[in-house]
């Protein structure tokens, strides 16, 4: 399993007026690996995932993705460097249709501008079914296409989970994060969800989760990180993460989980 | 020097009304993230109402001292613009209140222009002077002259921000309003009633616009349906400046904004008059000779300091001289 | 497209080619109105970019028009002696408003939108404010009094103030102005319609709906919303520099703060990004006051004997009340935009 090296955080700290949100968080993410973030509320996960993302800028340490540091605190930066996300309270362009949210996605890959797009080139129009076919593609590939003309908010909660994945794709990413998935499905949906994922790495994706349920992540990632309190503390296979005292500390200190 | 000094009582005065509506401005904002751009039209009816109410008790001829006719006036305009204030929240704000962002700050310019002409169509379309009652006594200072009118709109501006201080940070309806500020969601867990706080915001706001209306009335001794615009404006600027959602912010801001454009308004002729430049000297002899002077910005372009001071905030501290921070949520 | 819709679009091309000449025999004012409706509704469009598309508040977007028509002005009258084609003076002014746009949006397009609002609102009275003193010490402007004796478009050595006669009809200058201005709605309606199913307008559309989203989506936020504030700036401008050609006359009255109001409240009114819910907003509050101003008074004083609200506060009014009542209870207008309507379409 272990490929070579994709991501690399280096010492990443961030702090939201007083608080230390984050505090010297290092990780390594191995190319076509499934890699686990947890950690008890407020443990810092989404925090790391919003600076890795760009969306917020960090107050401390760089992280190298395929050995070029990224230029956090520029989010389309880092999108078009193969980073794409999707966010835990599901956010989608309500007012677009489904394929349009994921035609979105293919922004960052594609270059017609104004003018082109005024004057209908031969080149736009050629760009633009290009953008169409394979907007239409992700949205099979997720299994959401006979909803392709629906405006994504009248999508159901799970599809919408889909739509959301589906326009991470479009934008050609290596390493899709993914920031609680499973949160507010059922079993059902949670099977479907982890074929999904695993589909993406056997397709040579490599996925970041974060994730609350704990059974979920055990049984599908590679690899597992804990955060405590902004503070990496375990890096490991499930089964010796799971064993970690401190790690069990953790969780029943924070009341369990 | 003594142009100096006159300009720092002058933007003094003008500070300080600028400050109280600053004052709405950021209280609102800091609960709802609006900009309620009708505030300054309530400023403008509450020197409308005083006007009127002074105006009447003159005509009537009752042998009543000036200051009484003035806090009469202050005591009419108060309740007007508060149930003013009180209706917008109600009716046009709090039904978009989880609308999408545009939204409300639609209804906010169209609820301006209504009350705009709504005042047009009470008060006429000309400039109302504002009867001169009182006898303006100038005291010398310094070279420079204050007089009672300008004395009295600080020093109650000042009266009335440190009220507003205590009330905010001691009373319980004042920490309610913090809280909402802080997080809706939690103040409302903590048994805070958010419509109730957002509304009592949106009236106090008007009560202090109110005041200012009537400052701003006596002080230039004239009202017109349109004066809430430029205030508003500027009023706002000074919001940022101080940062927005902040108190003091507002206080400070409004005094502030008050003294570039005072002293703006008083240099920049001398500043810009291109005879004054040797360099340019030389190419408009003509106009330049026996002391004549090439004044490329005079004394009118005063209501640009105010917008230029807004751009240059946003440019370099967005957040403003005692804000924190201004980012999106997450 | 079915044989009957080719018909269709032939009778409306036909009915608005016949149009200045029917009004003409009405009246030749009835066509000048016909005109500045034209270039209102060119305005709505070009702020349709800017408010429906991208979801970006401008409140001075007169100021732009002011811009435009003050470099059509001074660049076309005995003001400063220069008499320059318009061909090359109009795209100036589109040129100008856009640049006056782009730094206008460059400090304040990476804030909140509500920062956006309040910059612009300002903007459009310093403008007025230098429009009017800039008069002083050298005359730019020629201050309140405005400059007169513009010169109208010139197009192939065709007078557009004389009245032509061709096949018999005589076209009145109002007449051939309102086939230009017919010709730029053509324009600004395609480039909506061409943007909005692009790239760059489902960009615009994403950053309105969700900018954080966006941003994670890989869109360079600040620079799609610099594009869409720009152009919807030289639009306001390319529509000023008509607007001086055809009125031969600009003063710093022409550009107040209600102008850019009237013009809001089009596009909200209509369905904010919907092209032609714009067209048909825009249509209405163009004719609305002119229908007031033949109706209001004359009602007055039938019922009371005098006039107690004139036209021009009711208009404002409605203005204004428009905005609240639109976005109270039709927030996505009174024909709001279907995107899933102008997929369906695409697909059949």
């Amino acid at each position: 399993m272990s490929g070579e090296v994709l991501l690399e955080a280096r010492n990443i700290g961030k702090r939201f007026g007083g608080v230390q949100a984050l505090k010297d968080v290092s990780l390594t993410i191995r190319a076509r690996e499934i890699y686990g973030l947890i950690g008890p509320n407020g443990a810092g996960k989404t925090t790391f995932f919003n600076v890795m993302t760009g969306l917020y800028p960090r107050d401390g340490g760089e992280v190298l993705f395929g050995g070029v540091p990224l230029e956090l605190g520029t989010p389309y930066l880092v999108a078009q460097a193969g980073i794409a996300r999707t966010f835990q309270n599901i956010r989608l362009f309500g007012n677009m249709t489904a394929i349009e949210n994921v035609m979105v996605g293919r922004h960052v890959r594609t270059h017609v501008g104004v003018f082109g797009a005024i004057l209908r080139t031969p080149g736009q129009r050629a760009e633009e079914a290009a953008i169409r076919r394979r907007a239409d593609e992700l949205l099979h590939y997720v299994g959401i296409s006979h909803r392709a003309n629906d405006l994504a908010r009248n999508l159901s909660y799970g599809d919408q989970r889909r739509l959301e994945i589906a326009r991470a794709l479009a934008t050609e990413p290596q390493l899709l994060a993914l920031d609680e998935p499973a949160a507010g499905m059922n079993a059902t949906e949670t099977v479907a969800l982890r074929k999904l994922i695993e589909g993406l790495r056997a397709d040579g994706l490599t996925v970041l989760l974060i994730e609350h349920d704990v059974k979920l992540v055990m049984g599908l990632c590679d690899r597992v990180a804990v955060l405590d309190y902004g503070e990496k503390i375990a890096e490991d296979v499930p089964g010796v993460v799971q064993k970690d005292p401190k790690v069990i500390e953790a969780y029943l200190g924070a009341g369990g989980d | 020097m003594e142009i100096f000094a006159q300009q720092i009582i002058n933007g003094l005065t003008a500070g300080s009304v600028y400050a109280l509506v600053a004052l709405g401005y950021t209280m609102v904002y800091g609960i709802i993230q609006l900009i309620n751009f009708a505030h300054g039209e309530v400023v403008m009816i509450g020197g409308m109402v005083a006007l009127t109410v002074i105006t009447t008790l003159v005509g009537m001829g009752l042998p009543l001292p000036p200051i009484v006719l003035v806090l009469a006036g202050i005591i009419a305009a108060i309740p007007i613009c508060m149930a003013i204030g009180y209706l917008l929240e109600r009716a046009a704000y709090r039904p978009l209140r989880h609308a999408p962002r545009l939204a409300p700050l639609i209804t906010a310019i169209g609820m301006s222009i209504v009350l705009q002409q709504v005042a047009l169509l009470i008060w006429g379309r000309d400039p109302k002077a504002f009867p001169q009652i009182m006898e303006n006594q100038s005291f010398a200072i310094g070279g420079a002259s204050i007089t009672s009118v300008q004395i009295a709109i600080i020093l109650m501006s000042v009266v009335i921000m440190a009220a507003l201080t205590w009330f905010v940070y001691r009373t319980r309806f004042g920490i309610a309003i913090r809280a909402t500020a802080e997080d809706v969601r939690v103040a409302a867990l903590m048994g805070v009633d958010a419509n109730r706080t957002i509304a009592a915001t949106f009236v106090i706001g008007a009560g202090l616009a109110a005041v200012a209306g009537v400052m701003y009335g006596t002080y230039y001794g004239i009202t017109h349906y349109t004066m809430g615009f430029m205030l508003g404006l500027k009023a706002f600027s000074a919001a940022v400046l101080g940062g927005i959602g902040n108190l003091a912010g507002a206080m400070l801001g409004g005094i502030l904004l008050g003294l570039v454009e005072a002293l703006g308004a008083g240099y920049i002729g001398e500043f810009t008059d291109l005879c004054r430049w040797p360099l340019v000297d030389g190419l408009l002899v003509e106009r330049c000779a026996n002391g004549g002077n090439v004044v490329l910005f005079g004394s009118n372009y005063q209501d640009v300091f105010a917008f230029m001071v807004l751009i240059l905030v946003l440019v370099f501290r967005p957040s403003g001289l005692l804000g924190e921070r201004v980012s999106e949520r997450a | 497209m079915s044989t009957k819709k080719w018909f269709g679009l032939a009778l409306v091309v036909l009915a608005l080619l016949a149009l200045p000449l029917v009004l003409t025999s009405v009246g030749t004012a009835w066509v000048r109105i016909t005109n500045l409706a034209i270039l209102f509704v060119f305005l709505a469009l070009g702020l349709n970019i800017v408010v429906g598309m991208a979801g970006l508040l401008d409140l001075g977007y007169i100021a732009f028009f002011a811009v435009g028509a003050y470099v059509y002005a001074l660049l076309a009258s005995p003001h400063f002696g220069l008499h320059l084609p318009f061909w090359i003076i109009l795209p100036l002014g589109a040129l100008f408003a856009g640049m006056a746009g782009a730094i206008l949006g460059a400090p304040t397009l990476r804030l909140r939108g509500d920062y956006l609002a309040i910059v612009t609102l300002g903007f459009g009275e310093i403008v007025r404010i230098f429009m009017n003193n800039l008069s002083q010490p050298f005359n730019i402007t020629n201050g309140p009094k405005g400059i007169t004796l513009i010169d109208g478009l010139n197009v192939a050595g065709m007078n557009f103030t004389a009245t032509h006669t061709l096949f018999g009809i005589p076209f009145t200058g109002p007449a051939k102005y309102y086939y230009v201005l017919l010709i730029l709605l053509t324009l600004v309606i395609v480039v909506n319609l061409r943007l909005q199913k692009s790239r760059i307008g489902r960009a615009w559309v994403a950053i309105r709906e969700d900018e954080l989203a966006a941003k994670a989506a890989g869109i360079n936020t600040r620079n799609m919303k610099l594009l869409a504030f720009a152009m919807g700036a030289s639009f306001g401008g390319t529509a000023g520099g008509m607007f001086a050609a055809m009125q031969g006359f600009v003063s710093p009255e022409s550009f107040i703060l209600h102008e850019s109001i009237l013009v809001l409240a089009m596009v909200v009114l209509g369905g904010m990004g919907n092209v032609w819910g714009v067209l048909a907003g825009a249509m209405l509050l163009s004719f609305v006051p002119e229908f007031l101003r033949y109706t209001v008074e004359p009602v007055q004083q039938m019922l009371f004997g005098k006039l107690l609200v004139d036209p021009e506060v009711l208009r404002m009014l409605i203005f204004g009340g428009a905005l609240v009542l639109t976005m109270r209870f039709r927030p996505a207008g009174l024909w709001p935009e279907s995107r899933h309507k102008l997929e369906m379409n695409e697909e059949k």
